[in-house]
């Protein structure tokens, strides 16, 4: 589904990844992990289409089309859902309507007919249930007023929303508590873990690989996949610590 | 009493108007002269399209009298030069508010200049402003709060913000006050900016195409200004249909 090929990108002249390679199939989990500056945030940006990282070198596919030609909102309608580290605050926006909005953008330029509002909260209220969110907090203006661990959940509320082919989820485990990881950790199995979609978890720690179980773990270190291998590579990492595995 | 003399850039509430435009409909008729009975309500809303493309002034001046409220909802989206000037007049325990919204693209200029007088003790005003500019358009506000000697407890808020769509807009904002009493809260603020980037790439990344994550936020910026207006859902259209265009 996803292949990317000698990558390289650069963030303001310096280069960040240095000939990434990474295959992705359908129905598969892969988890990202590796050290604070190894390009993991880098990564999922690149993929994700931000300005200001720029491709130098290399190629990505996804599901056929090149993913680097697309602007970030066809890259959404292509079925890429980016899980940001750190959501960003609309204050006088609110959730509903900037989801209802997008979705349907999605949908018009899949040549599907948009969902009228009724459709729409149907479904935003089952994917809130499933991350145990209140309404409310929908219909609130995106992310003001949020903590961490809301704003995490956000994110998984809308990745429910959109219905992504693939998603990229880069931290989103970080800033949760142990209930609302478990949480997060559950709504992402239910919503991604079929044989049509698949997930790259980007993360620091084991924690998140308990609830979300990786079909394969990569070490990025600088701005390479330096291993791969099994969950057991994800425990090895937690019990030794990246120098000591990588070596 | 309507202008005799043509003006120029140096009388100061000219300063930025677009001469030439105004030529076009000199000379003016004269103010609209309000006068709002103690106790009484009045509302008004006030549309400054242009739609011919040419110059359209509007000049009101109002006097409150004691313990009476106005509100006043304006939105200026045109022609090549549209003006809005309001000179205002509060008895005491007269309550004033002005809710205005100024969207321009091109080379359009549009502008308004407000005197709020506090005449006797006890009065509020709030006004509230926002201007969206893009293309070479300019907009400007030149609001003035006068408090006299004898209008103690006069409680006033001037609250300007401007949105740049383009480096090359320009977007003028004047807060002044001139303050004879000892007891008065006259609070002033302005900020001009620029759309946020991250917000911006934050709802292209769920499918927004530019065009609509833009008009979306603008739509949040313009927020707040018309609400509680008789008229509320049009001029909130209207506006929205001109951000359509500049975006």
């Amino acid at each position: 589904m996803l292949t990317i090929n000698n990558l390289h990108a650069n963030v303001a002249d310096k280069p960040i990844l240095k000939g990434l390679d990474l295959s992705i199939n359908a129905g598969e989990i892969h988890a990202i992990m590796g050290p604070n500056g190894a390009g993991k945030s880098t990564l999922s940006y690149v993929l994700g289409g931000r300005p200001g990282y720029d491709v130098t070198d290399g190629s990505v596919d996804f599901g056929g089309a090149d993913l680097l030609d697309m602007e970030p909102f066809e890259r959404a309608a292509a079925g890429l859902f980016l899980g940001f580290q750190y959501p960003v605050e609309i204050p006088g926006v609110s959730n509903v309507q900037f989801l209802r909005e997008s979705l349907n953008a999605q949908r018009k330029s899949r040549g599907e007919a948009p969902l009228s509002g009724g459709e729409f909260l149907k479904l935003a209220r089952e994917k809130a249930a499933l991350l145990k969110m209140d309404m409310d907090m929908l219909k609130r203006p995106v992310n003001v007023g949020f903590s961490g661990g809301e704003k995490k959940r956000n994110e998984m509320v809308q990745m429910g929303i959109l219905n992504p082919r693939m998603a990229i989820l880069d931290e989103t485990d970080s800033g949760l508590d142990i209930d609302a990881l478990r949480i997060v950790g559950e709504g992402i199995n239910s919503i991604m873990r079929r044989p049509d979609k698949a997930v790259l978890l980007i993360t620091h720690y084991q924690r998140l690989l308990d609830y979300v179980q990786p079909d394969f773990v990569h070490v990025l270190a600088d701005g390479r996949i330096v291993k791969s291998g099994g969950p057991e590579l994800a425990h090895q990492l937690e019990e030794y610590g990246y120098a000591e595995v990588v070596a | 009493m309507s202008q005799a003399v043509f003006p120029t850039r140096r009388d100061e509430s000219w300063r930025y108007s677009d001469l030439d435009a105004l030529a076009s409909i000199w000379p003016l008729p004269a103010p609209h002269i309000i006068a709002v009975a103690p106790g009484d309500h009045f509302e008004q809303s006030i549309l400054i399209d242009g739609s011919d493309g040419k110059a359209a002034v509007r000049h009101i001046q109002m006097t409150l009298g004691k313990g009476a409220t106005a509100a006043l909802y304006a939105l200026n989206i045109g022609g090549k030069f549209g003006r809005v000037e309001l000179d205002i007049t509060l008895m005491e325990g007269a309550d004033f508010t002005l809710g205005c919204a100024q969207i321009g693209g091109a080379d359009q200029v549009l502008e308004l200049i407000t005197t709020v007088t506090h005449a006797e003790a006890g009065g509020t005003s709030q006004q509230m402003v926002r201007n969206i500019v893009g293309g070479t358009a300019t907009s400007s506000y030149l609001g003035k709060v006068a408090v006299a000697r004898d209008a103690q407890k006069t409680d006033s808020v001037q609250d300007v913000k401007a949105m740049l769509l383009d480096r090359s807009a320009t977007a003028n904002a004047k807060p002044e006050l001139e303050i004879f009493a000892d007891d008065v809260k006259c609070a002033h603020g302005c900020a001009i900016g620029e759309l946020d980037a991250q917000a911006l790439y934050y709802l292209q990344s769920r499918g927004l195409p530019p065009a609509e994550a833009k008009k979306l936020l603008l739509q949040a910026f313009v927020a707040g200004v018309f609400d509680g207006a008789q008229d509320e859902e049009r001029l909130k259209s209207l506006a929205l249909a001109k951000l359509g265009e500049l975006v």
